[in-house]
């Protein structure tokens, strides 16, 4: 374990998507926790091949929504009702059916910004600096190359038997990633 | 197998022989190169319109809004037009970007992030126009629920009031689900670009974006979501536009067929729009491999069919004005149509109900140079459905001694051409420094990013054998 402290992971290149495929569900299947496959678009099927659980992502707009809901009704019955009830053109204060595209407008905005800052949020970003890109090969993975990095952190992790587990499952290239 | 069955494949979204790398190569070089002659011209002319625009505008707030044409029974004529024409050929790029994401509809990732950009460069130009048209733009800051010293609040049942509501959030909606697209595109440019400074602009943008799969898992949820938000919002959007009218008692304007009419005519001209840019773009950058003609025969039929319910709506107007039995109202269709605005009348059916009507036909559907003198046509012929809406019911309303006729000034046509200036100088800008197709999503709808591709029938991946 000493040696692995100045590594960031070992890096696992591989021919086509289906190969990465393969090898993801294999190297979860051999229990690593923490890994991820690169890729320049996603893969139909990746999330099961890792065993990733639902992105969060659903719940968080959710409550953004529910958030704007009640933000956009309270605005218009304060404003109209409570701060300042002016009659206009004889409509009662609380003109409930005329809320509603304000009300709606809002709920998208809010949930918009739910699904847009989430996204960062669970991604981790923005980031200004990660390990993965001192390896001169991973700048493929946002043009034609398909990749598995296991993470030096996981608790399986050995650098002898990880790379030898990865060429194993069909890697094309392997390097250690230094931290 | 017997003979009368037969396997039809899948028409090929992408042509040519291309892999991942080159799909790459062939959009990441475009902001890589040097920069045409053609682009230093057009960018110039279009900074030119603009800076006519800005004068324009200077003039109107400096003199009042007495510089353009507007007069007593005409309170809204050019400015409100604008506003409803430009804000209508935006909502293609939503519709392409979101709801045919929603409908699986592979061939959009050709055209999605450019018809994205359009969008919200079509709504800044949109957004224009409310905002000086209100005569007094230093106290514009009173149609936002911000607390002031008069303790007053914006009217919330007012549909203008509405659409101020509904404009910032398509504006600021379209602009997050244009920029969540972005990312891994902005990621491949900044591992492509070899200047430092372009490396460290494009990677300041891409976030530190990697092409995780722990982060794609997110980023589909993210795009999925946003995409299912747009596609009421776009449809609210104008439904609230067309409510500026619809709320009102004017004859011409009190009817309840105009949000779905609106929404169509919206459709309608933001396709046409689409395929004006896009016919001279796929030529100029030689992308004929990824906006194939296949895309615009799609695109025309969707013209076809929006054009349709648009010349349908206008045949219910007129049914429905005679059928309900209002004496206003019938006098405002038959003056619309017969009356002193007649020829802006006939101009519009001439472009917006005849002019689709060749889409029925196969080979025009796949004719490139027709497909772009039409998608002409229609933007042309649905600024005129906007200003016959506007402006015919305004000019003679209830009491024929108040009647009148709106002619535009300079300003008013300076302003509007200058519109042009705005939206192309971004749009130029767009296509010279961002991707102009989104990357990652044309690679994702090749054959060869699914894995059953390399699958042979025993399940394992041909190379692993």
């Amino acid at each position: 374990m000493r040696s692995n402290s100045n590594q960031y992971g070992v890096l696992a290149e591989f021919a086509n998507p289906a190969d990465l495929m393969d090898a993801a569900s294999a190297v979860n299947k051999a229990g690593y926790k923490h890994f991820d496959t690169y890729s320049p678009f996603p893969i139909h099927g990746m999330d099961d091949a890792m065993g990733l659980k639902e992105s969060k992502l659903g719940w968080i707009v959710l409550i953004h929504g529910i958030i704007g809901l009640l933000g956009g009704i309270a605005l218009q019955v304060w404003s109209m009702d409570i701060a300042y009830p002016l009659h206009i053109s004889g409509k009662p204060y609380l003109n409930f059916p005329a809320f509603v595209p304000v009300g709606f407008a809002i709920v998208i905005l809010l949930s918009a910004f739910g699904a847009f800052f989430g996204l960062f949020a669970l991604n981790k970003l923005p980031r200004l600096h990660n390990p993965l890109f001192n390896s001169d090969r991973i700048a493929k993975a946002t043009d034609d190359g398909f990749f598995i990095c296991i993470e030096a952190t996981d608790p399986v992790y050995s650098e002898e038997k990880s790379t030898a587990f990865l060429k194993e499952a069909g890697a094309i290239h392997t390097e250690i990633i230094p931290k | 197998m017997s003979q009368n069955t037969a396997i039809v494949p899948n028409n090929q979204l992408v042509k040519g022989n291309h892999d991942f790398a080159s799909i790459t190569k062939l959009i990441s070089d475009i902001p890589q190169e040097r920069t045409p002659l053609w682009w230093y011209i057009a960018f110039g002319i279009s900074n030119i319109v603009m800076a006519v625009m800005l004068a324009m505008i200077a003039w109107l707030i400096w003199e009042g809004v007495g510089v353009w044409g507007l007069n007593n029974p005409v309170g809204w004529a050019w400015d409100i037009t604008n506003f409803v024409w430009w804000v209508g050929i935006g909502h293609a790029g939503t519709l392409i970007s979101a709801i045919l994401f929603l409908f699986r509809q592979g061939w959009r990732t050709a055209i999605n992030r450019f018809a994205e950009s359009m969008t919200i460069f079509a709504v800044m130009c949109a957004g224009l126009f409310p905002a000086i048209h209100v005569g007094r733009i230093w106290a514009i800051y009173w149609i936002f629920p911000l607390p002031n010293s008069m303790q007053l609040w914006p009217n919330f049942n007012s549909p203008l009031l509405w659409d101020v509501f509904a404009v910032f959030t398509y504006l600021i909606v379209s602009t997050l689900f244009w920029y969540v697209g972005l990312i891994p595109d902005l990621a491949t440019m900044r591992d492509k670009v070899k200047g430092t400074i372009s490396r460290l602009l494009y990677g300041t943008f891409a976030l530190g974006w990697t092409g995780g799969n722990r982060q794609w898992q997110n980023y589909e949820k993210s795009y999925m979501i946003l995409a299912g938000l747009s596609t009421p919002l776009v449809l609210s959007v104008h439904t609230i536009v067309s409510f500026d009218f619809a709320v009102s008692i004017i004859p011409g304007w009190h009817t309840t067929i105009f949000p779905p009419y609106f929404v169509a005519g919206a459709v309608f001209s933001g396709f046409a729009m689409v395929l004006s840019l896009m016919i001279i773009t796929r030529k100029l950058y030689k992308l004929e491999d990824i906006m194939t003609v296949d895309h615009i025969e799609k695109m025309n039929i969707i013209i076809l069919v929006t054009g349709t319910i648009v010349g349908f709506a206008y045949a219910i107007e007129f049914f429905i004005a005679w059928y309900g039995g209002v004496e206003y109202e019938k006098f405002a269709f038959v003056n619309r149509a017969f009356g002193p605005y007649a020829w802006a009348y006939w101009i519009m059916i001439t472009c917006n109900v005849v002019s689709p009507q060749f889409f029925w036909v196969k080979k025009f559907r796949r004719n490139v140079a027709l497909t772009f003198i039409l998608s002409i046509v229609i933007n042309i012929g649905m600024w005129f459905e906007r200003f016959v809406i506007v402006v015919t019911s305004l000019a003679q309303d209830f009491l024929p001694s108040s009647w009148g006729y709106f002619s535009p000034t300079y300003v008013d046509v300076l302003t509007y051409i200058g519109t042009f200036g705005l939206f192309f100088t971004f749009f130029l800008l767009f296509l010279r420094f961002l991707p102009m197709v989104a990357i990652s999503e044309v690679k994702g709808v090749l054959p060869q990013a699914n894995p059953a591709y390399y699958r042979s029938n025993n399940g394992k991946s041909k190379t692993t054998e």
